[in-house]
């Protein structure tokens, strides 16, 4: 008796082995925590319910920064995850270390998925590409700065949601009239200077933004705009028509949700997570403002969040079970679920429409912003930057732009500095790739 | 004396070589890797590297901002060791003379000694909360307009502040203990010759303490350039922007969070070396010019 048990467990055993050994395995490490990260696992779950031959595990490694880090550390011991989620700052790092990654592009290709660069809303495309336009990174949570407003407030100071930057300058002070912080932002180098370029199509560094190169690379900060915007910040702090709480995206933040600032510039993926405050008055969102001064109308923004990279090294099998997760990534349903639930902008123009027919939209205007303003006219200097050492950069730039606003520093110097270190550190870079 | 040995030669060898490997592997090893690192500017997936010689170094000896942090870590050295160091003193001196509930008082010194650097961080935070932080509610009674992770300053108090109250109670410790070693003979005579109180305690018990007092000064001294780390990060919520932060914090920030490996490398070599100098300094110190019975 006991012994046929024993046979039969283990023949169950045995049985269940095999249907495991079948199915091919793959991990995915990412940097979303919270709602966002139960959202990516029930991406993962509907992957391996959708079909039985392949299966995901998604593994949270801590920040954007933490999974990099812990990415790189992986691939020199040859642990590396089949996919690996890298942000906007990080992109020139893993792209630059080609042999690091399998193209996107080539992977599904290879693998038999369709792909067509053109499926993919314009100001999403080619931010993860080579310079041939060639897709490397998979854009995953991909989001625009936007400006969302309290509309109650508005409503109070008799004002309407300004486009321009010289507009708010007229409602700033009815804004601190009415008892607001008329504006705050919540990441000065993505909101402030990365996107202020695109917004106005200005050139952000040389070589094409970057895209051609690592070598010669020269960032370009240091313009006269740039030095108009920030002293124009700065004037506005000292009035009290800006309020600035430093470098922590939720403390600037906050100030909105308590009510405190009439009108904030956030990230098109923050419509997910204001929903679920439960703030007591009406906001909704309106485009990234811009400079009437500088250009006429405002050009697209390009998406910061992150990408998901195919990690080289990897057996064929694994590879075409990547290739077949971002094929389910990137179907319209998905793509979908993940914008309703989050916030973050579909990638595809299918995914949109899908969208809009559905309805989102008319319940919820708000998270159109992003995906439209994506979709603004392109320029030259639209598509994104790409700089190594990016992340120390950005540490720079919220360095001096900070001390700006603390009066440490002029708006000149401070311009200069970020210039001076920023090209110290893309020559270091360039070294690196030698 | 029969003097103890062992019958061979190769057992206190073989009986070394668990310990020895392991500062080999997980000391000496990585230390020589950093030093050779920091020769190189390297792809951070290990694909391209350069041999740049020492301008790792030299362009850390010509940044402004390097100097910076420097400079801070001085400061902030310097003034958590002093705060530490004289609240633990001076606690430790009255709580020597109480008497009644005497225990539970060292208790309640003593059991923030248990809080860990990243804890504390996270109790600065919330006292020093921007929006509803007690502290910052009672600076805002006075006028000064706390600005946490805004304001340079304010930062700095906070990591002071957080710092020197997490680190009191280990002094306490060690300065209660030593106060309770000198004799009462001593003590007693001293009570004849002198009847100052103070002057008592700076002729008899400041140098009886000298000792402790040396050992503590350079234990501070680690604590507030090394494991301030959980501290500092917390605090300013793993992005210094235009906030303070010390060497080590550097050496996390643009390694592990800037992928520059090779400029990472230099920094860590050069702190490898103060740890050096700070070590030889004690041991000569602790040779020459304190005694220690």
């Amino acid at each position: 008796m006991n012994t046929m048990k024993i046979t039969a467990a283990a023949a169950a055993f045995a049985l269940a082995g095999t249907a495991a050994f079948a199915e091919t395995e793959i991990t995915w490490w990412h940097a979303m925590g919270g709602n966002l990260g139960e959202t990516v696992n029930k991406i993962a779950e509907g992957f391996n319910a959708s079909q039985d031959e392949y299966k995901i595990t998604p593994v949270f490694k801590g920040s954007y920064e933490e999974t990099l880090t812990s990415g790189i550390a992986a691939f020199r011991a040859g642990e590396q995850p089949n996919i690996m989620q890298v942000f906007d700052a990080g992109s020139a790092t893993v792209i630059g270390a080609q042999g690091a990654t399998v193209p996107v592009q080539d992977l599904l290709s290879e693998n038999g998925v369709d792909f067509d660069i053109n499926d993919y809303i314009p100001g999403v495309r080619y931010f993860y590409a080579d310079n041939q336009g060639k897709m490397i990174g998979m854009p995953f949570n991909s989001s625009s700065p936007v400006m969302y407003y309290n509309a109650d407030a508005l409503a109070a100071a008799g004002v309407e949601v300004p486009t321009t930057y010289e507009e708010f300058e007229e409602i700033a002070p009815k804004l601190k009239e009415a008892g607001y912080i008329p504006l705050v932002q919540t990441h000065l180098p993505w909101e402030f200077v990365e996107n202020f370029h695109s917004r106005h199509n200005l050139p952000f560094a040389t070589n094409a933004n970057g895209y051609d190169g690592a070598e010669g690379t020269q960032i370009l900060v240091n313009s006269d705009e740039m030095k108009m915007h920030f002293t124009k910040v700065k004037e506005w702090l000292d009035e009290g028509y800006f309020g600035f709480f430093g470098t922590g995206w939720d403390d600037n933040q906050a100030q909105f949700e308590d009510g405190k600032a009439a009108m904030y510039i956030g990230s098109s993926g923050d419509f997910g997570g204001l929903t679920t405050k439960g703030m007591s008055f009406e906001w909704g969102s309106a485009y990234l403002p811009y400079w009437a001064s500088i250009t006429d109308e405002g050009y697209q923004t390009f998406i910061g969040g992150a990408a998901l990279f195919a990690m080289s090294g990897k057996s064929a099998e694994e590879n075409k079970a990547t290739a077949e997760f971002f094929r389910y990534l990137t179907s319209p349903e998905v793509q979908y679920m993940w914008h309703r639930e989050t916030g973050y902008v579909p990638v595809t123009t299918a995914a949109y429409e899908l969208a809009k027919a559905d309805g989102h939209y008319d319940r919820f205007p708000a998270a159109e912003t992003g995906p439209k303003q994506l979709m603004l006219q392109a320029g030259e200097n639209t598509r994104g930057y790409r700089m190594g050492f990016y992340v120390q950069i950005r540490d720079v730039e919220n360095r001096e732009l900070g001390r700006v606003l603390s009066g440490e520093t002029t708006v000149e110097d401070a311009l200069a500095t970020i210039e001076k270190e920023g090209n110290e550190l893309l020559a270091r870079f360039a070294k690196t790739q030698g | 004396m029969k003097r103890a040995g062992f019958a061979s030669r190769w057992l206190p060898i073989l009986l070394l070589v668990p310990q020895l490997s392991i500062i080999l592997v997980f000391f000496y090893w990585p230390a020589a890797y950093a030093v050779k690192s920091s020769f190189y500017l390297q792809d951070p997936f290990g694909f391209g590297q350069t041999f740049v010689g020492l301008e790792n170094y030299s362009s850390l000896a010509d940044s402004a901002e390097y100097l910076r942090v420097t400079n801070f870590t001085v400061v902030f050295t310097v003034l958590v060791t002093f705060f530490s160091l004289a609240l633990a003193l001076l606690l430790a001196v009255k709580a020597d003379k109480v008497i009644r509930g005497a225990k539970s008082y060292r208790t309640l010194l003593m059991w923030v000694y248990a809080v860990a650097p990243p804890v504390a961080g996270y109790m600065g935070l919330i006292l020093f909360n921007q929006r509803w932080g007690p502290l910052t509610e009672l600076f805002g009674m006075f006028g000064w307009e706390f600005n946490l992770r805004a304001d340079y300053f304010d930062t700095a108090f906070a990591m002071v502040v957080v710092s020197v109250w997490k680190q009191v109670p280990v002094n306490f410790i060690f300065f209660l203990s030593g106060l309770q070693s000198i004799p009462k003979s001593v003590r007693e005579a001293a009570l004849i010759d002198n009847r100052s109180a103070s002057g008592r305690f700076w002729d008899v018990t400041f140098p009886l303490l000298a000792p402790t007092g040396f050992f503590l000064l350079i234990i501070n001294i680690t604590y507030a350039l090394f494991d301030t780390f959980g501290v500092i990060d917390t605090l300013v919520k793993g992005e210094p922007a235009n906030n303070p932060m010390t060497l080590v914090y550097k050496v996390y920030i643009d390694g592990f969070r800037g992928n520059d490996l090779g400029g990472s490398s230099a920094q860590s070599v050069v702190l490898m070396l103060l740890v050096l100098a700070l070590t030889v300094f004690q041991f000569r110190m602790v040779e020459k010019r304190i005694h220690y019975t």
